[in-house]
């Protein structure tokens, strides 16, 4: 038997010689995408991952591991396999040609004016 | 207020708190020993709520001049604690932890949702402040219950067992004191009678939807005592493991 300085351990009773057995495969659950709300209006924003064997069980999880501290007001769980996700192979389409200042905050007028300002501080 | 009144809601806030402490304790001996990490991480957080609203009581009750909180929860001895003997149960198998934590925080719940409006205005504003909480709590019991009772032959029967060991024990949460009528016409507690009717409307759909069954009626024997601090034989060493490093040095600052 198992004698640990913690007495939960000692009351269990454990083998020393205790073979575990390999877990299977698809022996868990799967996994549930957790999103929660700061505030209401806000958007959902992604904070990690449970397993759970559905989703009400996924929304017990995601509320004690991700707003047990009192900082959402709402969580949304979504099956991990249910997202759809782009392929890193494909990430050059985020990849965009540089002449277009235009389409960038900075390339506005209003930067003058920033720039402007920051300097005069 | 009179003194018969305070001597009321001392015995009130004494047994609250203590359950509280007491299955608080209970539970976290699961910590690091949960089934999967996740619920091991929620039953050892609902487990920390237990304890911070048995210390919100204790300081009430210091309020009403009894020593000080951790006093209270750390220096008696297993045979000054009010707890009903059901809280002190070992944890045994993981299903009768989570059947004890359903059938008593429906309970607390139902106890907490009573005292919100009554008229010792301090235990009304907790009550109301630990609403979210408790209702959590619920919701894990429900959603564990629902999910085991239903899922396969192997998890149904041992809820069902589960069910069948706790029942008397927690229908022992209802035991009637001494301050049963004079708490009602003081308008702070309706009772532990009408608690117990509340708490069976409360569960009976829930165990219903998990396909467990009730006991019969006519076999019901709660397990009484607890409230009068008569326990079983597994308390003191509970209450011995817990106090242990506090009583090491008292006077020590945390």
């Amino acid at each position: 038997m198992i004698k640990s300085l913690d007495p939960r351990i000692t009351r269990a009773e454990i083998e020393l010689e205790n073979p575990i057995d390999p877990l299977k495969d698809l022996d868990q659950w799967e996994t549930y995408e957790v999103f929660h709300q700061k505030k209401r209006g806000d958007q959902h924003m992604h904070v990690g991952i449970v397993h759970a064997p559905n989703a009400e069980m996924a929304f017990i999880f995601g509320k004690e591991q991700f707003g047990r501290r009192g900082m959402s007001v709402n969580i949304w769980v979504v099956k991990t396999r249910d997202v759809f996700t782009s392929d890193y192979d494909d990430s050059d389409i985020f990849d965009t040609v540089p002449e277009k200042q235009y389409r960038e905050a900075g390339g506005y007028k209003v930067m003058e004016k920033i720039n402007k300002y920051k300097k005069g501080n | 207020m009179n003194e018969n009144t305070i001597a009321a809601i001392k015995e009130l806030l004494y047994k609250m708190a203590d359950d509280l402490l007491i299955i608080g304790h209970r539970n976290s001996e699961w910590t690091g020993l949960g089934p999967i990490l996740e619920e091991d991480i929620s039953f050892s957080s609902m487990a920390q709520d237990k304890i911070g609203q048995a210390q919100t009581l204790y300081n009430l009750l210091h309020e009403l001049g009894e020593q000080e909180p951790d006093t209270i929860a750390f220096m008696r001895n297993a045979n000054l604690f009010h707890n009903a003997q059901f809280v002190e149960l070992p944890n045994n198998d993981y299903d009768f932890s989570l059947m004890r934590h359903f059938l008593y925080d429906h309970a607390d719940q139902l106890r907490f949702e009573m005292l919100a409006h009554c008229r010792y205005e301090p235990l009304a504003k907790v009550a109301r402040k630990v609403k979210g909480e408790l209702k959590y709590h619920v919701f894990h019991g429900n959603i564990w219950v629902v999910k085991l009772g239903s899922a396969n032959e192997m998890s149904h029967n041992k809820m069902q067992a589960a069910l069948n060991l706790a029942w008397n024990y927690a229908l022992g949460m209802f035991e009637e004191g001494p301050f049963e009528e004079l708490l009602k016409s003081e308008a702070i507690f309706e009772g532990e009678k009408s608690l117990q009717e509340k708490w069976l409307a409360n569960i009976t759909p829930i165990l219903l939807k998990a396909g467990l069954s009730i006991p019969e009626p006519k076999t019901w024997k709660p397990v009484l005592g607890g409230r009068k601090c008569e326990h079983t034989a597994h308390l003191a060493p509970l209450v011995e493991e817990m106090s242990e490093v506090f009583r090491y040095d008292p006077t020590a600052n945390w």
